[in-house]
């Protein structure tokens, strides 16, 4: 299960691949596509092992990328119910 | 473009643009969105600056009404179109002495100046040394990519010995300008030097910079690809990004005088020197109620509030 991922403003890039190189875990590659203008953005080949570390986003230098975490699961309510009861 | 090369699976925030607040990033509130893609190349470094100054004022947590970046002519001078604070663009070189202005007549704020080396070093160098002497409660930020970029590529003082540029065809003579070595001589309170591979370490020295007062220097080693690493057959900005992670040493006690930029060697990078002393305010005020004893009435705070 990934811990997070990435949010690409593909129309953005400008396809130097610094998101793609500098990945700790490698989750990202060039993808076949162009934007716009012509140059190829990055995408997640490997979603799963994203940490959603937000590294991409601070090398990005088009503010076309950035990575978040999923918010951690809302507590389960289950057992607080059963105490109760 | 055909469908069948579309990617299957799209990125979160393109299937759901502007409904999930997650999806935003972070840096977005500090930038003139309708402004973008900014002029920077491909490979650039300053746009990667740019994202760690932006992270490192969301957590200073600084008013933002009252930061002001001031930058002059030049590839990073443009930095201050593009970010959404009040900002000035200035007369070539002469972005210390409108932010020294700036900072003296509202002292509340928080002046950061952020341009190129040719710019800080070359046309505005005297202003440099003398806001440092002073000490001058400005944050420079000094992105230095060691070529006039803007106006095609020519030497600049920054120019490492033996580079291709258009105004030295058969390889620069001049020795290069050692900026962290001028500024601690000229009297700086605090000196880094980092490269845009660091990106960690930038953001914390402009955090730094950003929470203490007195003239704070900061340079940032950034790949110009487009008219230096072209002419000098050193790749693209992603072969730069890597070669300063091979060669940068981060030594924060490091002998200023040794640190020179040169072609291809060894980059020294790190927090070179943090100091206190007092500075150009501090200093005015003690002196004048120094001589003036009782007749000296400070005015403080910000002269322009209505």
């Amino acid at each position: 299960m990934a811990k997070g991922t990435v949010a690409i403003k593909t129309e953005r890039c400008k396809g130097c691949s610094f998101c793609v190189e500098f990945c700790p875990p490698k989750v990202l590659a060039l993808s076949p596509v162009y934007n716009a203008k012509g140059y190829h953005p990055p995408q997640l080949i490997d979603p799963d092992k994203c940490t959603g570390c937000d590294l991409c986003g601070m090398y990005c230098p088009d503010f076309a990328i950035h990575g978040f975490r999923f918010p951690k699961a809302a507590a389960e309510p289950a057992p607080t119910v059963g105490a109760a009861a | 473009m055909s469908t069948a090369e579309t990617p299957t699976e799209m990125p979160l925030c393109e299937q759901a643009p502007g409904e999930n607040p997650i999806c935003e990033n972070p840096v977005e509130q500090f930038l003139r969105t309708d402004r973008m893609p900014h002029i920077w190349c491909p490979g650039c470094g300053i746009g990667t600056t740019v994202n760690c100054f932006a992270r490192a004022l969301l957590k200073t947590g600084l008013d933002l009404r009252k930061v002001v970046v001031v930058s002059g002519i030049g590839c990073t001078g443009r930095v201050a179109g593009y970010v959404k604070l009040d900002s000035f663009h200035t007369t070539h070189g002469r972005a210390i002495p409108f932010a020294t202005g700036l900072k003296l007549a509202n002292p509340e704020l928080t002046v950061v100046v952020y341009s190129g080396d040719g710019d800080l070093t070359s046309i505005g160098g005297n202003h440099l040394i003398h806001a440092a002497r002073r000490n001058l409660d400005l944050k420079v930020i000094c992105v230095n990519n060691l070529t006039y970029s803007m106006t095609g590529g020519q030497a600049a003082a920054t120019t490492p010995e033996d580079s291709i540029t258009t105004t030295s065809p058969y390889g620069a003579f001049e020795p290069a300008m050692n900026i962290p070595h001028l500024v601690a001589a000229a009297g700086a309170t605090f000196v880094a030097r980092w490269t845009t591979f660091h990106v960690a370490q930038t953001m914390k020295a402009m955090q730094r910079m950003l929470t203490r007062r007195g003239f704070s220097f900061l340079e940032v080693i950034s790949p110009c690809p487009t008219l230096y690493q072209r002419r000098n057959q050193m790749g693209d900005g992603l072969d730069t990004m890597k070669h300063y992670k091979e060669v940068s040493v981060s030594n924060n006690n490091a002998n200023l005088a040794e640190i020179g930029m040169t072609k291809s060697g060894q980059i020294t990078v790190g927090n070179f020197l943090e100091i206190e002393r007092p500075d150009y305010l501090e200093a005015m005020r003690a002196q004048l109620r120094n001589r003036l004893q009782e007749r000296y009435i400070e005015v403080g705070g910000a002269p322009c509030q209505n």
